[in-house]
């Protein structure tokens, strides 16, 4: 379950930090993003896979949340 | 020399790994790599942030250092007690050549040393009630101070001290912020922890003071300059450029910083950081609590300097904007001199670096700029992040070393045979004595600053100055001269 800063890059995609693991990456895709929520499955630029409960309403970034490896 | 290939390099590698025994070959396998561009993240090329093996030589430094000597250190009117033996203070007084303006021992301390001066009967008995009293002798003698911070050595987690208990004690005395750092030397694995445990500490002791103060007035074009650590007044040649566009900089992070401006930076519009490295940290969290912005930035080199310029514009407005173009212009004539005057003697020599947290990549235009090739570079203490950022910066197939051992660093030199090495003084007189020229890129060999397009006529004089030094023809004894003279011979001209 690491704990993810997510920020919006300078090109406007989300970026997802793992502070433990100096590890920076582009969320290439989300299961739920929408006005009112925000959350499910995340594919990363490196085709890993990580999983948080939908938020609602939709966070503000950047923001920091706990994820789970899928 | 010409350019060596990947195979080459590749090769280079195996040849300077085979002395090792087999689990340390495997082991320093992992942090030598031949750059690839191709590659988008360098955890897939190379290992770093690892602890260096016990037996072979590394350069690295401990958490105290980065902790007291880098972040809080240069903080220039706060008292930083060196908590523990006279040692770890003593030995790096000073080194860092963080300039500041202000009277020492009056209003600011920063090449001072104070520390607790550990005798065996405080680790005996414990060392708290020795740091309260210093803490009182401080504000007698130097009452104009802003706060101390008590940077934690060794012993003091060896021993279980409780200096939070201390420090908030004496906060609530002395009227004035306390900062207890456990950036004993142990933790980590280099001085980079050190940097992390430093921007916590401000985050939990420092960041939130003023947050209910409203006397400070922001205009829309604050911005501070973060992991900026003013090293021959870097800072200050930092600080022009951006004034000149119209921004106001509203607090340097540290050097020649004070603890009002560290209170004070949640106020700006945006910060920018220098050395990722160190204070990244305290930038994302700034980011997330405050919701001010991040980016960062380079100001070596006029390439670099006029891309900065104008990504940071970007933030602004049009006026902004223009004038970032109007700054660039107006140093035009001064850097193109420096540059005609420079590329025709440095044109075509080839570099390796070997430094710390930012400079790996970020002096890489600097070079360019004046034509020449860097062949080799690595860090100390980088992370993977830090290689992201780097992979691009470097041409195809060559060399990157992560905390490169003494004897493989001597080794790829003799076999790249590079024309000028950038590291640092536990560097110097190996590969001086070698014969090659030699520049320290942490603490620019006593000269400074290279920031901005002021410090870049100086970075430029000061390479012409070492790798076109006559003494390098003189290294060799004549009896043992071969028939062809070095060419360095030809530099005095
Ligand atoms: S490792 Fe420990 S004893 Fe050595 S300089 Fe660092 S804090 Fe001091």
């Amino acid at each position: 379950m690491p704990s993810v800063m997510i920020r919006v890059k300078e090109n406007g995609a989300l970026l997802f930090y793992i502070a433990k693991k100096d590890q920076e990456d582009e969320i290439a895709e989300v299961e739920t993003d929408t006005e009112e929520s925000w959350g499910g499955e995340v594919l990363l630029t490196d085709g890993s896979r990580y999983y948080v409960d939908p938020i609602t309403p939709r966070p503000s970034f950047p923001t920091t949340l706990r994820f789970k490896r899928v | 020399m010409s350019t060596m290939t990947r195979e080459e390099t590749a090769a280079l590698i195996q040849e300077v790994l085979e002395v090792y025994p087999e689990s340390a070959r495997e082991e320093r396998a992992k942090h030598l790599t031949v750059n690839d561009q191709e590659v988008e993240q360098s955890k897939k090329c190379i290992t770093s942030n690892r602890k260096s093996l016990p037996g072979v030589m590394t350069i690295r430094g401990c958490a105290y250092a980065g902790s007291k000597g880098v972040v809080w250190g240069p903080i220039k009117d706060m008292i930083h007690i060196s908590h523990g033996p006279v040692g770890c203070g003593q030995y790096s007084r000073a080194g860092r050549r963080n300039y500041y303006v202000g009277t020492t021992g009056i209003n600011t301390f920063g090449t001072m040393n104070f520390t607790s001066d550990f005798q065996e009967k405080d680790i005996v008995f414990g060392g708290d009630k020795k740091l309260s009293k210093i803490m009182t002798e401080i504000e007698q003698l130097f009452p104009l101070n802003k706060g101390i911070t008590i940077q934690s050595e060794c012993p003091i987690g060896l021993i279980g001290d409780d200096i939070e208990a201390v420090a908030k004690q004496a906060a609530k005395t002395l009227e004035k912020p306390v900062v207890p750092v456990r950036c004993e030397g142990f933790r980590g694995v280099s001085q980079s922890l050190g940097h992390h445990i430093a921007n916590d500490a401000v985050r939990d002791w420092v960041l939130g003071n003023r947050d209910e103060d409203t006397s400070f007035v922001s205009t829309p074009y604050d911005v501070t300059i973060l992991g900026d650590y003013n090293i021959g007044g870097d800072a200050w040649a930092s600080r022009t450029l951006l004034e000149d566009m119209g921004l106001r900089v509203i607090a340097q992070w540290s050097g020649d910083g004070t603890l009002a401006e560290m209170e004070n930076t949640p106020k700006a519009k945006l910060n920018l950081l220098h050395c990722y490295r160190s204070m990244n940290y305290i930038s994302r969290h700034m980011e997330e609590k405050y919701g001010v912005p991040w980016m960062e930035y380079n100001f070596f080199g006029p390439t670099k300097i006029a891309e900065s310029l104008r990504q940071i514009a970007a933030f602004f407005d049009e006026t902004i904007q223009a004038n970032a173009e109007k700054v660039i212009e107006k140093y035009q004539a001064e850097y193109q001199a420096v540059i005609n005057k420079y590329r025709p003697r440095l044109e075509g020599k080839r570099v390796m670096l070997y430094v710390g947290g930012l400079r790996p990549r970020h002096i890489i235009g600097a070079y360019e700029d004046l034509g020449m090739e860097v062949v080799g570079t690595g860090y100390e203490f980088g992370h993977n992040d830090d290689y992201d950022r780097t992979i691009k910066e470097m041409g195809n197939a060559t060399l990157i070393y992560d905390d490169v051992t003494g004897y493989e660093f001597e080794e790829f030199v003799k076999r790249v045979k590079p024309d000028l090495i950038g590291s640092g003084i536990k560097e110097k007189y190996i590969f001086q004595k070698m014969g090659i020229p030699f520049r320290q890129m942490h603490s620019w060999d006593y000269s400074g600053p290279y920031h901005g397009y002021d410090g870049f006529a100086i970075f430029a004089r000061d390479m012409d100055m070492t790798l076109n030094n006559p003494c390098w023809s003189k290294v060799q004894a004549p009896w043992l001269k071969s028939e062809e003279a070095p060419e360095a011979a030809v530099a005095g001209a």
